[in-house]
């Protein structure tokens, strides 16, 4: 124990991507050929419900139009999630710091989750017309409360302890901030990150549906309107590919960022 | 001896109490008085919530007292938290820092450059038995290795006094015994001053200079005992008569202590 330079590493051994994988999509295959068959043997009519194996050939068929339309969804994604970042750390950051303004907009944060983002979408068209800005607006309305939450209760669950330690040492409020709280901190916010870039993609895709120039929400309602359900499909399929891949980029930002989170993790549960 | 120099750290008549709701005020520490010379270490022993916690948060000026004076080196200091570093029960070792980067931490927070606060640190490593982990993380360690490193961390702040808020508590006896006289052998080759709270008779006899036995609730200094036995200490000396001898004169006035305090 003394003097060996080799550190011994107490890793439980970990899951491989593939044995995650494998269960959900051995369910997700269950499911599609249940639907093929059922929709087969009853004969429903395509326009009610399209069996799998005509959304997948007439998405394939439609690939480029809808690839151009996922594009500005993807887009609206990045920059309303990009704004809810920033807004939901500075709020986080001011709360922490000032009694008076949690007071202040903690009801607020809270009374901003009642407004009805189905009424307030169609007018956002009618104030900020057929852009980017109604999008970004709407993404960053759905996903700034649980990324604020997540860190403000991130920030409160610092230890005690720890607090109280770095005060001995001689820190004012801001160290024991940089010191402690933030890094205490980050698990819950990528946790948060999860909640909130899961409702980005479906808020992008629901204030496009309003009203848009492009985009996969848009390129639903029109689908809908001429009764091409499979394509309506299609471009569902593809929405939840695109919100699973976000979800998994989160996974890969967090172990680039905080990776002693993991290896501690590990090593309490291995 | 000990009235001839001026102590190192010094608690005079320090009281607290705290409000509680309708106006009631519940008393924690009464008359809280005892010193510790330079180089001297001094354990506090006394039963479990008797207001040790809130002693040592007054010593590290993390809390007022309600009345009484802390002096260090003669000048009053109540209030300030320069000259005390504090090492808690938990290690209390940041995941998200390598050991170095935790045991370097006070002397980052006190302004050090990275560089420096890091090079201080890590010139105590193999005094600490931890060379070689500089670059480990927290869960990396054993639970003794992990209290070394946090009692390193608390040393290499250059305090005037060290504040050892039961370091041991959480091990277990076998790895708290290592510990004991490893902390008793690096003790003797340092001047530091240390006051180490402890419900645990015979490591506050092993590794104390004195002993001060606190009362229950309100607390009080009820025993103030020197412990004459010669350095460096041996895990045998702990079988000896007279350490045994001063382990039944603890564990009498402790016990009184406890009875009167069931006393209606």
């Amino acid at each position: 124990m003394k003097s060996s330079i080799t550190v011994k590493r107490a890793l439980a051994p970990r899951t491989t991507v593939r044995a995650a994988l494998a269960p959900p999509a051995a369910i997700l295959t269950a499911l599609v050929i249940t639907w093929q068959v059922a929709v087969t043997a009853g004969g429903v009519q395509p326009a009610i419900l399209p069996s799998p194996q005509r959304i997948l050939q007439q998405g394939w068929q439609a690939r480029a139009t809808i690839w151009e339309n996922t594009l500005p969804t993807l887009q609206e994604t990045f920059l309303g999630f990009a704004v809810s970042l920033t807004v939901a750390w500075t709020l986080a950051i001011l709360i922490d710091f000032s009694l008076g303004l949690r007071r202040a907009l903690v009801p607020l944060l809270v009374a901003s989750q009642a407004i009805p983002i189905i009424a307030i979408a169609p007018l956002m068209v009618i104030w900020f017309g057929f852009g980017m800005l109604p999008k970004v607006i709407v993404i960053a309305l759905v996903t700034f409360f649980p990324v604020t939450v997540g860190l403000i209760d991130g920030f409160n669950r610092t230890d005690r302890d720890a607090i109280n330690l770095l005060r001995s040492m001689g820190a004012n409020r801001w160290k024991q901030f940089v010191y402690v709280r933030l890094p205490s901190a980050l698990p819950s916010f990528f946790t948060a990150l999860r909640i909130g870039i899961a409702y980005a993609v479906t808020g992008a895709i629901f204030a496009e549906y309003v009203g848009a120039e492009r985009g996969l929400g848009i390129y639903m309602a029109m689908m809908k309107n001429s009764f091409r359900t499979d394509l309506v499909l299609a471009a569902v399929a593809v929405t939840a590919f695109v919100s699973v891949c976000l979800f998994l980029l989160t996974y890969v930002a967090e172990r680039a960022i905080i990776p002693w989170h993991s290896k501690e993790r590990r090593s309490r549960h291995g | 001896m000990a009235e001839m120099t001026t102590p190192k750290i010094e608690l005079r008549a320090i009281r607290k109490s705290f409000a509680l709701s309708r106006g009631q005020v519940r008393p924690v520490l009464d008359d809280i008085t005892f010193s510790a010379q330079p180089g001297e270490f001094v354990a506090v022993i006394g039963p479990s919530g008797c207001g040790k916690s809130t002693m040592f948060n007054i010593m590290a000026g993390l809390e007022g007292a309600s009345s009484g004076e802390l002096l260090v080196d003669g000048d009053v200091i109540t209030g300030q938290h320069e000259h005390c570093a504090y090492m808690p029960q938990k290690d209390l070792l940041f995941p998200w820092r390598s050991i170095l980067e935790n045991t370097s931490l006070g002397l980052e927070v006190a302004g050090e450059t990275k560089k420096a606060a890091r090079a201080r640190a890590a010139s105590l490593f193999a005094a600490f038995g931890l060379s070689g982990f500089e670059d480990a993380y927290p869960f990396e360690l054993s639970g003794g290795m992990r209290q070394r490193a946090a009692l390193l961390r608390t040393v290499v702040q250059g305090r005037d006094v060290l504040l050892l808020d039961e370091p041991f508590g959480a091990l277990d006896s076998l790895t708290r015994t290592d510990m004991q006289s490893w902390l008793q052998g690096v003790w003797s080759q340092n001047a530091w001053t240390a006051v180490l709270i402890t419900h645990d008779i015979r490591e506050a006899i092993y590794l104390a200079d004195r002993v001060v036995v606190l009362s229950p609730r309100p607390a009080s200094v009820r025993l103030n005992l020197t412990i004459d036995l010669p350095r460096p200490r041996g895990l045998s000396m702990t079988t000896s008569a007279e350490f045994a001898e001063y382990e039944r004169t603890l564990l009498a006035t402790l016990h009184e202590e406890t009875l009167s305090s069931r006393k209606p």
